[in-house]
């Protein structure tokens, strides 16, 4: 057995383990430190197929900012755990588990039906040259700023989309947000004017001394 | 090396519990994060076909499944926020507004 079947085998088992564990936990802060064990297990994976970019995307944007946003919203809606109470759920629950084993029973003999399992073109990747091979800053960049560069730049829009929905869905009802903002306005005037007022008696009275 | 059809079965694996996940579970987020678990799964089948045809093509598409996958969580957070505001629960079978 070669290292990168150990590296495999132990990387898998990390994630499926911890995949487990994000649909058997009642506490959804649970739930997120397993889905931050399946994201780093899968960029561990990702770096035994000579995607290094990825892998650094992966632990930097997916386990990092995706997750925090995460936990951030689950501790700033602190739920207490909602204990099962539909019966809904418990019909769910058993149509759940014959369903996994058929999907998983389907996939494996598709898996096994074309399993070639062609061998890894020897590409790139192989080079002994690190800059030139297939998962490099370098070649992702060469292809993502030449081929697909306008799904580059859709992308970008998506984002800003994203950005202002986000925004407008999150924030608090409108008409509030006016009354305070014209409340703390007119609160400023007052304060600004009673400063004027103060200012101007006080130069009254040094010129009357 | 290891074969191809290991990374599928892992990558198919990983799908179908955040298939299952999504049925049996009722909180709003973790419904989230199984989509997101969904997402990872498919990003996984698309590196190593990518390694394993020599192709760069597969990782560019996992980098705009992430880009993707990141507006996608903005937003369905900021819809998880404005639920809650209105109905003070998590529980999606709460949720049910549409229904007849």
């Amino acid at each position: 057995m070669e290292f990168t079947h150990v590296l495999f085998l132990a990387f898998a088992a990390l994630a499926v383990v911890a995949a487990f564990n994000i649909i058997l936990q009642r506490n959804p802060i649970y739930c997120a430190i397993g889905l931050i064990v399946v994201l780093c297990a899968l960029a561990g994976l990702f770096l035994t197929l000579h995607a290094q970019f990825i892998a650094a995307i992966q632990i930097i944007v997916y386990a990092g900012a995706i997750m925090v946003l995460f936990v951030f919203v689950i501790m700033l809606l602190n739920v207490r755990e909602e204990e099962s109470k539909t019966d809904r759920q418990k019909i769910l629950k058993v149509i759940a588990v014959p369903l996994f084993l058929a999907l998983l029973a389907e996939v494996f003999v598709v898996i096994r039906l074309v399993n070639n399992s062609p061998p890894a073109i020897a590409s790139a990747a192989d080079n002994t040259n690190p800059a030139a091979s297939l998962g490099s800053v370098e070649s992702i960049a060469t292809a993502m700023f030449t081929t697909y560069v306008l799904p580059f730049e859709a992308t970008s829009v998506l984002i800003l989309m994203a950005i202002v929905g986000a925004m407008l869905l999150a924030r608090k009802n409108s008409k509030d947000d006016f009354e305070r903002i014209e409340q703390a306005l007119t609160l400023e005037n007052d304060e600004t004017e009673q400063a004027m007022q103060a200012d101007a008696e006080k130069s009254k009275e040094e010129v009357a001394a | 090396m290891v074969p191809l059809s290991w990374y599928l079965a892992l990558s198919a694996v990983l799908f179908t519990i955040g298939v299952v996940g999504v049925i049996i579970q009722r909180n709003v987020i973790v419904l989230f994060m199984c989509v997101e678990l969904m997402l990872n799964a498919v990003n996984l089948t698309l590196v190593s076909f990518s390694r394993y045809l020599g192709d760069i093509t597969g990782q560019l598409f996992v980098f705009i499944v992430m880009a993707v996958a990141a507006a996608e969580a903005a937003v369905g957070l900021a819809i998880i926020i404005s639920l809650f505001r209105n109905r003070e629960t998590l529980n999606v079978d709460e949720a049910d507004l549409l229904k007849l």
